[in-house]
């Protein structure tokens, strides 16, 4: 079953600083998907994500995110986008519920969607009054996300997830982003760890150049 | 969300984290006593600390705000969080008057225990009559103070050697308010020769100043903190 593009970039030119980061990237993403974005250093996968987070607009080309258009509507699609970077944005003095309590009510969620954020990454109980200074790198990625999902953002996309995790923090860390999956979210994930990642993803794409180079495994959903 | 709205996560947001680590407490308020007190020693004459106390407050004010605004933005910049409060698109006045109002309440705080400080080391007298100008000018001041100060704190964040240029830059910019403040307070306390009338266009300086930083930090601070981003 086709469903509407979360994500649609036709032959999209970025440019950082004078140099064309993206050199013609066309991709579609439908919701549900995960899609993991592979490639050596310096082809373009972090570009990619910052251009459909809003941070970066396009110099040329089509580049639309949840129906908005990237150059006209960046500050609509930066509300409803989470980008899941190197760092977590958390406030490490804080506890995991107030971090969360304070992104969601950049929303609007109300206390119950915050403790549900909490719980469905399992940070409920007593966890979730530690200041996040005193969590582990694994539980500080959970809260970012937990975060993603308090701001009930729509399309995910991070940026080396498993990176500083240890592996008891990467098995959970996949734990959590498959559930989040389940319940809706579609995710463009850059890595260079293709097994770990690859086994999460519906979809894995090659990004070389600043291009899409082709698809390494599976196919856009809808496609016959 | 209304940037009125983001003003008062942000502010309240700051405050909590002040109120948890305690950094104003545990070295800013240090600090500025240690310099009340250097001063009191560099000067050591009764009468002279007297006339200049007011301006001796507010100097150690200013040094001591360059702590503060320096721990405002370590607490945005450590884990990324000034990026993330950009990229979800939460608006940049919002962040900006949220951050200037937390920064404005702690000099308050902090003002407040420096003119303790000043009584009792200084032997400043206060007969009461100017408190109304005393404590409007420190709001207009720390206004100001909190605008310009999260202004250029955005500015310096992520810039390579931030810590020296944050002083580098803001302590010029903020002569202004250490002059209007200082002869303000003079009028308030009446020392030097100042009347309560001149005092008054002092805070109206003051007000300005705040005003036009208000203006110029909400227009331009989204975009600084979109280059750094």
């Amino acid at each position: 079953m086709e469903t509407d593009p979360v994500v649609q970039l036709v032959d999209v030119v970025a440019v950082l600083d004078r140099f064309p980061a993206l050199a013609g990237a066309t991709l579609t993403v439908h919701r549900g998907e995960i899609v993991l974005l592979t490639g050596p250093n310096g082809a373009g996968k972090t570009t990619l994500l910052r251009l459909c987070a809003g941070l970066l607009p396009p110099a040329r080309g089509t580049a639309m995110v949840l129906g908005l258009d990237l150059v006209e509507q960046r500050e609509a699609v930066r509300s409803r986008v989470g980008l899941l970077g190197h760092s977590n944005g958390l406030y490490t003095d804080l506890t995991i519920t107030e971090n969360v309590a304070f992104w969601g009510a950049t929303v609007g969620a109300s206390a119950e969607e915050v403790s549900a954020a909490v719980e469905r990454m399992g940070l409920a109980g007593r966890l979730s009054d530690v200041p996040v200074r005193k969590l582990s790198a694994g539980q500080r990625r959970r809260t970012a996300l937990a975060c993603l999902i308090a701001r009930r953002a729509e399309l995910w996309l991070l940026d080396e997830p498993h990176a500083g995790l240890d592996a008891a923090g990467r098995d959970e860390l996949d734990t959590v982003l498959r559930a989040a999956t389940a319940a809706g979210a579609t995710m463009i994930v850059a890595s260079h760890e293709m097994e770990r990642a690859g086994a999460l993803a519906t979809r894995m794409v090659e990004v070389a150049g600043g291009q899409i180079r082709g698809q390494i495994r599976g196919q856009e959903s809808g496609t016959p | 969300m209304t940037s009125f709205a983001v003003t008062k996560l942000v502010a309240a947001k700051d405050l909590r984290i002040e109120l948890r680590s305690r950094v104003l407490i545990n070295q800013v308020l240090p600090f500025a006593a240690i310099t009340m007190v250097l001063f009191a020693f560099a000067l050591d004459q009764d009468d002279l600390l007297v006339r200049v106390a007011p301006g001796l407050v507010w100097l150690a004010t200013l040094f001591s705000m360059l702590v503060v605004v320096q721990r405002s933005f370590a607490v945005e910049a450590g884990d990324g969080a000034l990026d993330a409060l950009r990229v979800a698109g939460v608006p940049a006045q919002g962040i900006y008057f949220g951050k200037a109002a937390a920064l404005a309440v702690q000099l308050l705080v902090l003002e407040t225990l420096l003119f303790a400080a000043a009584f009792v080391l200084y032997s400043s007298r206060f007969d009461g009559a100017g408190v109304f100008l005393l404590i409007t000018s420190a709001l207009a001041a720390s206004c100001g103070l909190g605008l310009v100060g999260t202004l250029y704190g955005g500015l310096t964040t992520g810039t390579k050697g931030r810590e020296s240029l944050l002083p580098l830059l803001l302590l010029p910019v903020v002569a202004p308010v250490l002059i209007g403040a200082t002869r303000a307070t003079e009028a308030a306390l009446g020392v030097g020769r100042i009347s309560m009338q001149e005092g008054w266009a002092w805070v109206a300086l003051l007000v300005t100043y705040a005003l036009l930083f208000g203006i110029g930090g909400s227009i331009g601070f989204g975009p600084l903190v979109d280059d750094t981003a």
